[in-house]
């Protein structure tokens, strides 16, 4: 399971954070329970199966719902 | 296409009101009303378009969001031709989303500022012995790294090579420069003032002491008390019933009009943004006055204690025991104090090194047969002679008299609060010494201000003996002073008062205490930057500063009375809203979304007023 921190440009509505929740719960590979949205800093935590799904394709979704990752980082 | 148009959503906002204005004047002013309806007709289909685009995609995600009522509200104005509100509310909308974002930032800018000081690049020593610059997360554990002058320390380590000057005020907040040599730890996020380092890398990036203390803030600032994890759940529903409860105003009046204003008043918007906006500005707060409050539920239990209760040696007493009265019986000081002197030296009880400092200018002698006693003291022998160096129950286990003259002296030190240390030469007792801790400077005015502040009793606990105790409790105007405690008998005194319904806050040596730390509602560790502090408190004082405890309670009380405040605005404004709806005839869409919008400013503004937070000078 590798650990993400995905940083994105500030959040402002208070619904981007189900949004952004939905998004990535919805992708194939990320662990649900571990997907932590911090609303005040503006990033996405999670775990996810690195075998099945890229970091890449999780930024993607995040993108897809309207909102600009700056950087992630990614931890085995 | 589409993120293109979410970007540009604050240009678009802009072009709106530019077109909506030009609708206006050419329609009233120049009489032009087909010009002014399509000026409005296209500002609207402008302005839908990043909004409907966002509602798109929170449908996508099965999340019905504001966007999506906004969307449907907008549609329905300008199905029903009213472009006037189509073109406003979409252009408030985008607006109100752009005042937003700039006030939300402002008032996340503290923690910003804490997160700006962690170093960005470091020095790293390459295969060649030459150093060159790697970003900061390249670095890996046991990597060599050089420290220039006037250059932040880029990770936690130790010191290979050089000596230099450290300015620790980023963790410690000691602004004195603590001096590192060959072997000395360094860390994370601190500035080296003079000198030049070469360091290896123990801990990077977020193991930091430094990196976890940003860690802390953050997740601090998204923890959510019982009352926000509610307010989430309450939005998750009510969003989705505010769309069933207008197609069902719908369907039985027939009345569109009405049914897409209660769409776009129905938002909870102020709501659930209130409470967190709050709570961001509180930490933030606390995080620049070096208060570390670590989360939402602890803001909460913090604002409604009653008890403190203090540990008394390195919390309230500087943890530095002085000798402050010493009594000799016999003639020759100068031998008695070389024997004492050198005996003590080879103890590390906090005790005996105060009786070395006492004596630092005196001459030790060799030491031979040192026996440390546990809880009573050292024995050994100096120069042929037996000495013995300790408590009152160590001299009994000796079968060393104390009588007559020395017996009152250690009754009248006992009860000037000092611990005992006595010294015996070959059986005889020769002198006494009355040991005190110091009580940090301002202790005594901080409590007041503790007490000024609503807390009802505060209690010393401490493993010194019942005089000492008593003597700091009442120099400092204390409620309740227990001395002889061992850690357990701390934590069953702390249960024993939660048991009757007090809220408890304590205040402990991270090391010792933990399980009082863990047990009351509030742990408070005066550890400082290290570890085992910032792990087990509640709330910590970064610099070990007694003297933050007020301003932390001061402020955690005005930060939740300043989340109920949002809660009641953000609720008082959407029934005042729906209320006005359906009672009078004024209340629109356009008014709506202004007012809506209006609320969830007033609220941000409100969380923001944290900021400013000082503790007023109370007399």
């Amino acid at each position: 399971m590798a650990k993400a921190t995905i940083q994105l440009e500030g959040l402002a509505c208070p619904s981007c954070l189900q949004k952004i929740e939905g998004a990535t719960k919805a992708v194939n590979g990320v662990d649900k329970e571990s997907v932590k949205v911090l609303f005040n800093s503006s990033k996405v935590k999670l775990d996810f199966d690195d075998s099945v799904v890229s970091i890449g394709e999780i930024e993607a979704a995040i993108t897809k719902v309207g909102y600009e990752v700056t950087k992630s980082q990614v931890r085995a | 296409m589409q993120r293109f148009i979410l970007r540009k959503k604050n240009q678009i906002a802009a072009i709106s009101a530019v077109l909506i204005v030009a609708g206006f004047v050419s329609a009233l002013a120049l009489g032009q009303e087909q010009i002014g309806m399509w000026a409005l007709v296209v500002a609207s289909l402008l302005g839908i378009a990043p909004i409907a685009i966002q509602a798109y995609q929170a449908l996508r995600v099965k999340v019905v969001s504001i966007d999506v009522l906004v969307t449907i509200a907008v549609s329905g104005a300008i199905i029903i031709r009213n472009f006037e509100e189509s073109a406003i509310v979409t252009f408030l909308f985008l607006f109100g989303g752009y005042l937003e974002q700039r006030t939300l930032n402002k008032t996340r800018s503290a923690i910003k500022e804490l997160t700006e000081m962690a170093p960005e690049s470091a020095l790293r020593q390459t295969e060649e012995g030459q150093f060159e610059e790697v970003d900061i997360e390249d670095v890996d554990v046991g990597d060599t790294l050089l420290v220039r002058t006037g250059a932040k320390v880029p990770v936690d380590g130790t010191v290979l090579v050089g000596e230099g000057h450290i300015n620790e005020a980023s963790i410690t907040g000691e602004a004195i420069p603590v001096s590192k040599e060959v072997g000395s730890k360094v860390f994370a996020g601190t500035i080296l003032d003079n000198g030049t380092l070469q360091i290896v890398a123990d801990r990077v990036g977020e193991d930091t002491t430094f990196g976890r203390i940003i860690e802390l803030v953050e997740e601090a600032q998204d923890s959510k008390s019982e009352a926000e994890r509610f307010i989430d759940r309450f939005s998750k529903y009510y969003t989705p019933a505010v769309l069933v409860l207008s197609a069902l105003v719908w369907l039985i009046s027939r009345n569109i009009e009405l049914a897409i204003t209660i769409l776009v008043l129905g938002c909870p918007g102020a709501l659930v943004i209130g409470v967190p906006v709050s709570n961001v500005a509180g930490i933030g707060n606390g995080a620049r006055h070096g208060v570390l409050l670590k989360g939402s539920e602890v803001i909460h239990d913090f604002s409604r204690v009653d008890t403190i209760v203090f540990d008394k040696t390195g919390t309230l007493t500087i943890g530095n025991p002085k000798v402050a009265d010493t009594r000799f019986y016999n003639e020759d000081q100068k031998s008695i104090s070389s024997y004492i002197a050198s005996v003590e030296s080879e103890s590390d009880h906090p005790l005996a090194q105060a009786i070395v400092e006492y004596f630092s200018d005196v001459s030790t002698l060799p030491v031979s047969d040192t026996d440390v006693i546990k809880g009573g003291g050292i024995v050994a022998t100096v120069e042929e002679k037996r000495i013995v160096v300790g408590n009152a129950a160590l001299m009994e286990a000796q079968k060393i008299a104390l009588e007559g003259e020395i017996a009152a002296d250690i009754a009248h030190f006992e009860k000037a609060g000092n611990s005992l240390v006595i010294a015996a030469v070959d059986g005889v007792a020769v002198a006494l010494f009355g040991i005190r801790d110091q009580i940090r400077a301002g202790v005594k005015d901080d409590l007041q201000r503790l007490k000024r502040l609503g807390v009802k009793s505060l209690v010393v606990l401490s493993g010194d003996n019942q005089g000492t105790v008593d003597l700091v409790a009442s120099e400092l105007g204390l409620s309740e002073a227990h001395g002889n405690m061992l850690p357990e008998d701390k934590a069953a005194f702390i249960k024993e008062l939660q048991s009757q319904g007090h809220i408890v806050a304590f205040v402990g040596d991270g090391v010792n205490d933990s399980p009082s730390l863990a047990l009351s509602e509030v742990g408070i560790a005066m550890g400082g930057g290290t570890d085992v502090a910032i792990e087990t408190s509640d709330v910590v004082l970064m610099n070990s500063d007694f003297s933050r405890l007020p301003h932390a309670l001061g402020l955690t009380k005005a930060t939740a009375f300043n989340m109920k405040q949002n809660i009641f605005i953000a609720v008082g404004v959407v029934l005042f809203l729906l209320l006005s709806l359906f009672l009078s005839d004024w209340m629109n869409m356009t008014i709506g979304m202004l007012v809506h919008e209006g609320s969830i400013l007033v609220v941000i503004l409100n969380g923001m007023r944290l900021l400013r937070y000082r503790l007023r000078k109370l007399t």
